[in-house]
């Protein structure tokens, strides 16, 4: 529509720049500060798509599913003041587990700031410890060079959220500048991480060689580096066991002999029992979060521990490494790959066959319906191939156990910040992603509410997205915790009163269905599947005090893992919440 | 704060931190983009931390486009080492190095204001010339003196004109500068 030589203002070169870019979904709320911005969506033409969310917080997670189901970012758009501070949770979300994000905010005109203006919030400074880096826009013909930083600072190195904040007379001015200005950032070497150091990577082989007890812990870091056929090939060769992190689902196929699942507070058995006992830890691209090392003090006392991370900050963070390789998953694994050699691991993945036989996941099958059941039929229905996302609580880690992953960028769940309400407009975000794939948000009754509202959005757009709404009428994780580790006593955790999801979905124009008996499960699941005009909401009624198991009690070490209900009464947990 | 004429001074001088806090000093060298909001990003990666930045000076690098921070800090120096990390993370940090004596040199500048009398000035000139000090303001009844020099040495000589009536030390903080052709 523009050539170079017509005039413009600033939201329209951005807009240009970013459809450059190859932006393909902005989501997003209007208001005043952003109104420029807006109208260049409409005056500029581009391939990119707008979606109309209904909070703020939607938007961002619907950005965050986009991402995590495609490895590349979308954008988020909103107004200046609230609606900037709407986005916060979903930032922090972003930024906690790796995920490239660019959040537009307008802002108030420059010469108001700092004067408590309408509508005027210091959104970055609020953001700076949420974000991989920020802006606040001075010139209007610096946009299209900030544009291009942003998205490759976003997508490069460890992704991570990347917001501008544009004062509304920095967009609507006019744009004289050149919309092909290159990036031009000092500070942000990112081509250092992938040069591997030989020294690092002899150390780390030798390590690796001298093991008969390997355990591979494989995290989202090979996802993002799109390292799946190296872990493959590092496992195959090694004869070593993987276990994955929650974010990390997927990397290696969890039906394969050699994985271990899950590993962590709600792990399998075998996979934590493993990390106890083994000679060696191979880390790659993991941080060695809290809910996966337990006490750190006791983390892999009886191993050598190898960390490959592309952020050097976060060796000897958490655990205190023997070998480190700083650099891109799929770089370093190709690196050391052909200094590994055959390990001598078969009595040991005997042994651990041995655990695997004896602590299942397992659930029992009468009594009521359990969400293990539901999230194993649709498992069976599916054939294992949904993009699965999920909300934060006791359905998420039954879904984690539950639902095995053979393919990356197929579960999407927040790890790092437990967000809840994250779920839902996730799914939404990862079906603008893949139009045609089935995508199923596994969510509680506590969490969906949080988020509910877009359900107005999924429906306009004809997302045939598959909302699971595991029904307890209970805060259940919290409940959880305050029966295993304080008497019981239930303290702001009863949903009592929740509205009839089947209903609410009706009103919005969704599909909505019911299911109490387990025996009818699968019959729900598939009429849900066979509706592709727009989304369905399943209302499962739930047995309302089940446990997860197994547990790590926050702080305790990996071998105080309760593998089933604890006969004693617990002491209270001293670990992270 | 000037003293009042019943001669109470009042002083915002804190005491010197006890030796044993010394021991944790650490001197940060980083070359930033010269930037609104870089120092915040800075400061909250410290704060984050538990960490206290107990000097700091920024001014304007040759290329203006940059800008050169002098941080001292004390600390656990493992904590301190994955906070120079995620520092030299940020966009906007160019580089950031921990600096030792044996790599570098390390200075300050102290201002000292004293009540001084005609009785004591001379005295007070004797402390001041052995420091190689230098006096820049002089009234009937007080002083105000310079002192530049390494840590110990400006230590050392407030603790010697603290034996005389200080009003009020300001200290620039510490500056340093890799030692040989080596660039900070
Ligand atoms: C935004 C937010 N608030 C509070 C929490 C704390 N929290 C963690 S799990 C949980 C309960 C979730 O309940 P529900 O969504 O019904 O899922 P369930 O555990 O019952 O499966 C809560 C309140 C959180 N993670 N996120």
């Amino acid at each position: 529509m523009f050539t170079q030589n017509e005039p413009m203002d600033g939201a329209q070169a951005l807009i240009k720049t970013l459809d450059q870019l190859g932006i393909e979904y902005i989501f997003g709320y209007s208001g005043g500060a952003a109104l420029p911005i807006f109208d260049a969506l409409e005056t500029v033409k581009s391939k990119m798509k707008f979606i109309l969310v209904r909070h703020e917080q939607g938007a961002t997670h619907m950005a965050d599913g986009y991402a995590r189901a495609t490895g590349k970012p979308a954008v988020v758009l909103v107004t200046s003041g609230p609606g900037a501070g709407n986005t916060l949770t979903g930032i922090m979300t972003a930024q906690m587990d790796s995920v490239p994000m660019i959040i537009l905010t307008g802002q108030q005109v420059t010469w108001m700031l700092g004067k408590d203006a309408f509508q005027e919030a210091d959104i970055f400074g609020i953001t700076m410890p949420v974000v991989k880096h920020n802006y606040l826009v001075r010139n209007t013909n610096d946009l299209p060079r900030i544009a291009r930083e942003a998205f490759h600072i976003a997508t490069t190195g460890r992704p991570g959220p990347v917001l501008i904040d544009i004062p509304k007379n920095i967009s609507q001015s006019p744009f004289t500048g050149d919309l092909d200005a290159e990036i031009d950032l000092p500070g942000y070497t990112i081509d250092e991480a992938y040069d591997i150091d030989d020294a690092d990577v002899k150390a780390a082989a030798a390590l690796i060689n001298a093991a008969e007890r390997p355990v591979i812990l494989a995290g989202h870091g090979v996802m993002i580096s799109r390292a799946e056929p190296e872990l493959m090939e590092m496992a195959t060769r090694l004869n070593a066991p993987v276990t994955s992190t929650l974010l990390g689902k997927g990397v290696f196929p969890e039906t394969h002999a050699l994985s271990l699942g899950m590993l962590g507070m709600h792990g399998t058995a075998y996979a934590n029992k493993a990390m106890v006992e083994c000679d060696l830890i191979l880390n790659v691209g993991s941080r060695f979060d809290d809910r996966i090392i337990g006490k750190a003090e006791r983390f892999g006392r009886n191993a050598k521990i190898v960390h490959i991370d592309i952020d050097a900050s976060e060796f000897n963070k958490m655990i205190q490494v023997d070998a480190k390789i700083c650099g891109d998953a799929k770089t370093a694994m190709r690196a050391l790959i052909p200094h590994l050699k055959p390990l001598p691991s078969a009595p040991w993945l005997d042994h651990l066959e041995g655990y695997k036989r004896k602590f299942p996941l397992s659930y029992k099958k009468q009594g009521g319906l359990r969400m293990q059941q539901v999230i194993d039929e649709l498992f069976e229905v599916t054939e294992g191939k949904a993009i699965i996302t999920t909300d934060v609580g006791q359905h998420q880690m039954w879904a984690a156990q539950f639902y095995k992953n053979d393919e990356p960028w197929k579960w999407i769940s927040s790890g790092g910040a437990g967000t809840m309400g994250f779920g839902f407009p996730a799914a939404i975000g990862a079906q603008c992603a893949h139009p045609d794939a089935v995508v199923v948000a596994i969510v509680g009754d506590g969490g969906y509410q949080m988020t509910m509202c877009e359900l107005a959005t999924a429906v306009i757009n004809k997302l045939p997205v598959i909302v699971l709404v595991l029904n307890n009428h209970y805060l259940g994780m919290v409940r959880q915790w305050q029966e295993l580790f304080f008497d019981n006593r239930e303290s702001g955790v009863d949903l009592e009163g929740n509205p009839d999801f089947a209903k609410i979905a009706e009103a919005y124009g969704a599909l909505g269905l019911t299911v109490k008996r387990p025996a009818d499960v699968r019959k729900v699941l598939e009429r849900a599947l066979e509706n592709r005009t727009g989304p369905t909401v399943i209302n499962a009624e739930c047995i309302k005090t089940e446990n997860v198991f197994p547990m790590i009690p926050a702080g305790a070490a990996l071998e105080d893992m309760l593998i089933e209900p604890p006969k004693e009464k617990m002491e209270k947990p001293i670990g992270s919440t | 704060m000037p003293a009042s004429n019943s001669r109470e001074i009042i002083t915002t001088d804190t005491k010197l931190p006890p030796q044993a806090d010394i021991l944790g000093l650490h001197t940060l060298s980083v070359y930033v983009n010269n930037q609104p909001g870089v120092l915040a990003r800075i400061a909250l990666l410290f704060s984050r931390r538990g960490y206290n930045i107990d000097s700091l000076v920024v001014s304007r690098g040759r290329n203006e486009r940059f800008s050169r921070m002098t941080i001292g800090v004390s600390g656990d120096p493992k904590i301190l080492d994955q906070i120079i990390k995620q520092v030299n993370k940020l966009v906007d940090v160019i580089h950031c190095h921990e600096h030792t004596e044996s790599d570098s040199v390390v200075k300050e500048m102290v201002l000292v204001k004293l009540l001084t009398g005609a009785a004591r000035r001379t005295e007070v000139l004797q402390v001041i010339e052995h420091f190689g000090g230098k006096t820049i303001d002089l009234t009937e009844s007080s002083m105000i003196v310079m002192i530049t020099g390494d840590t110990e040495k400006v230590d050392a000589a407030i603790r010697l004109l603290a034996a005389y009536e200080i009003i009020e030390t300001v200290r620039t903080g510490k500056v340093v500068m890799a030692r040989g052709e080596e660039a900070t």
